[in-house]
Parts: C-alpha cells; structure tokens; sequence
C-alpha cells in the first residue's frame, strides 16, 4: 500500500505526471482574475476567499481522471484488483497520492495567490487551515468519481458532472472559513463542518470507491 | 489446486460459456483453445476472480493466483526495474534478480518502459509472474509480440514453474512446445452466444460501419 502510494508520487512529479497542471491552472486563474473585474482592492479582497477557493476546486478537478484511468489503461488495475492488497486500501493509497500532488502545492501556493488579490492579512492562516483541511475531500470525493466513470473513453465530462455537485459543501464552508477570518468573526462553525466533510469523506469513500472500481472492471 | 466445475461466464450481459468444468494439478500445464470470441479471456478474468461467475464452481487456493492479460500492467515512466520491484513488493514475492535473468532483461535494468520494444514490454509482463511468487498462473495470449526465442524463454520459464509445483492455465493459439492437457472451448459455447447464430462477415462481405465497435 505504502509502495503504491510511493510509486503513484513517483509517476505524478515525473515527466507527464500532470503534477503542474492543477498548480498552473490555479496561478493562471489568480493572475486572470484582477484583469477581469478590475484592481479595486476594495473589491479585490471581498471576493479573494471565493476566488481562492474555487480555483482550488477547479485546478483539483483537472486531474481526477487521471487517478484509475493511466492504470485501467495500462492494466495495472486488473492486477493490482487480484493482488494481495484491499482493493479500498488501493483507492485510498492513490486518493492520498493525488491529494499530495495536488491538493498540497494548492495549499502552499494559496497564501502566495492571496497577495495578488489582496487578501486581507487576518485571512492568511484561515486560508491555509481550510484549504488544508478541505482539499483531502476534494480528492477523495474525487477518487470516487474516478472510480465511476472508470471504464469510459473520455469519462471526464461525466466525471465533472457527477463531483461538482459533491464538491458545494466543501467550498461553501471553506470559503465561509476565510471571509469570517478576513472580517475577524468566530470561524469555529464553519471550520468544524469543513472537517466533519473530510472525515467522514476520507472514512467512508475509499469503500465506494473499491465497490465502483469492481463493478467497472468486470 | 485449481478446480472449475460447470462454469458459466457471461460478457457485457451475454452468456458466452456455459457448463465448463476441468481440473488443474500441481504441476500441470492446461491450455485453454477456441476460435475469437469464444469467451477465453472472459473464462480467464472469471477464473482470475475479476467478474463474477453466472454459475458454478471455482475453488481456487487463497490469494494463489498471478494473472497476466493482453496488457502488461507497465509504467511507461518507470524503469524496468522500478516496474519489477513494484510488483514484487506489492505481491511480497521473491527478489527480482531470478525473473530478470530468466526473461534475459538484465542488460535493460535501468531502462524506462516506454523506452523497450512491444517484445521486451511483454517479457518484462511476464517476468512480473515470477516476482508474484504465486503457484497458479493464469495466462491470456502471453506470447504476443514474442519473437521465437521469447516464446522459448517463456516456455523455459512454465516449466521451470511446473517442475517446482506451479500449475498454469494459459489461452493461445500457438505451440508452446509444452507437454499440456488442451482443452478446446468450442463444444461449451453458451446458447445464443455472440458468434453463433451470425458468424462474422467475411472480409469483402459490406460490412455495417458501426458493427466494428462491438469488438473494442
């Protein structure tokens, strides 16, 4: 399991791994925006959590068919399904290797991102925290969609379809985490339910997950 | 050691065998025959445990099977050892050194997967079998892309695998040279199988543009 996890952090940050695609996308869509609706810094800072925040989820979406699809295609996940391993410690195993590869460099990066939209300072740790706490979800939430669609040339439309819906409560309460940080609220509501979702996400996922993977590799 | 008794398999919903049944011992060679379409590969990945059975029996000893498929399983960024050792690890098998000489890939150690012939690809899949240390070994169509002294080495290697108590179940078209029961699917075809009622056009017979797409 720990070998798998190794080997899928390995095959992200080689050539092709598709490692800076989600941090790419993420700068690109930080750097757009100010173009977009103006340099105000008044207004820049108001809508900085929300901005932050889905241009995580999104530069997280990128990626997600690429978590079983390269091994489906490869054959990879025929054997590692009869190998001696739980098919759910699989599908944890390479939930966390996305997480690490890309959810990760989201959560580090973010604070940088944060001054170009002119992040109120208070803001700065919530960002951190609630980026570091939400985005496990996004990517076990989004191994389970992986797992799904599995078997499908070019599932990744139908992919997106099926996790965006999943993915509103984690956004909404992330980025509630920070706009109650920049505005110096309590954060302790919407700071427990983030990481209520990613419990229970990470808990419970891995099993939908092996049971999608099973009926796709019949 | 592996047992199957009046299996029957379907794919994509459609029945394609029914009522198979045979018996592999220690030491055993058997190889699976029948035209395209039959179902071998659906047997296989029923026998291997990766679709359920329609009905009937399949004892097989816990977690004793290695199976090995059209595709290899390879990283293509991922030397020819890494690969080895991955498989190997996963599976708690024996060290690498034996299955890289026995598939003469010691001179390709550093090399990276995609970098390898479709030949040496495949002899690198079939050298992850070795490093499974699993005594059943479940095989489809293993000598494609093999030139001939491949296939030897392969054949080298199965009955290397038998002589120390394996057993191998092994769908091909071709002569292995090895001393093997043969066992001809033909007469298990499931009624209203794919293939039987409408045997496939001939190829300067017009074809439907869309009939293609059944096979893929």
């Amino acid at each position: 399991m720990i070998r798998l996890f190794l080997r899928d952090l390995a095959l992200g940050v080689r050539a092709g791994g598709g490692f800076g695609l989600g941090l790419a996308f993420f700068l690109i869509l930080v750097v757009l925006v100010p173009f977009g609706v103006g340099p105000e810094p008044q207004f820049l800072s108001r809508i900085a959590p929300g901005i932050l925040w889905v241009g995580a989820l999104l530069a997280c979406l990128l990626s997600l068919d690429r978590i079983f699809q390269l091994d489906f295609e490869d054959g990879s996940l025929d054997l590692l399904a009869v190998a001696p391993v739980p098919l759910e410690g699989v599908t944890a195993a390479k939930a966390l290797a996305h997480w690490v590869t890309t959810g990760l460099p989201l959560v580090l990066i973010a604070p940088l991102l944060g001054v170009l939209l002119n992040l109120p300072g208070p803001a700065y740790s919530y960002m951190i925290l609630s980026l570091a706490i939400g985005t496990p979800a996004l990517s076990f939430i989004g191994a389970f969609g992986a797992a799904l669609t599995v078997g499908l040339k070019r599932g990744g439309l139908l992919l997106s379809l099926l996790v965006l819906p999943l993915y509103v409560p984690t956004l909404i309460f992330g980025a509630e985490t920070v706009r109650r940080g920049a505005e110096g609220l309590p954060v302790g509501t919407p700071l427990a339910m983030l990481a209520g979702i990613s419990l229970a996400v990470v808990a419970l996922l891995p099993f939908a997950a092996a049971a999608a993977l099973r009926i796709n590799l019949r | 050691m592996l047992t199957v008794d009046a299996l029957s398999c379907a794919r994509g919903g459609l029945a394609v065998l029914h009522g198979v049944g045979f018996v592999l011992n220690p030491g055993e060679v058997l190889i699976l025959r029948g035209p395209n379409g039959i179902g071998k590969t659906t047997l296989l990945r029923t026998v291997a445990g990766l679709q359920p059975p329609v009905a009937g029996r399949i004892d097989a000893p816990a977690e004793g099977l290695a199976y090995a498929a059209h595709a290899d399983g390879l990283k293509a960024q991922m030397t020819v050892v890494e690969n080895l050792e991955f498989w190997s690890a996963i599976f708690g098998g024996p060290p690498i050194d034996e299955a890289l000489r026995a598939f003469d890939l010691v001179g390709l150690r550093s090399r990276l997967a995609q970098n390898l012939s479709a030949g040496q690809k495949r002899r690198l899949g079939l050298a992850r079998l070795l490093v499974t240390g699993r005594p059943v070994w479940i095989l489809d169509e293993p000598t494609v892309s093999l030139d001939r002294a491949s296939v030897a080495l392969f054949a080298d290697a199965v009955r290397a695998h038998c002589a120390a108590g394996g057993s191998a179940l092994i769908a091909t078209h071709i002569d292995l040279g090895l001393q093997a029961e043969v066992l001809d699917l033909t007469p298990f075809r499931a009624e209203g199988a794919p293939g039987e009622a409408s045997p496939r056009p001939r190829a300067d017979a017009p074809t439907d543009p869309f009939d293609d797409e059944a096979f893929l």
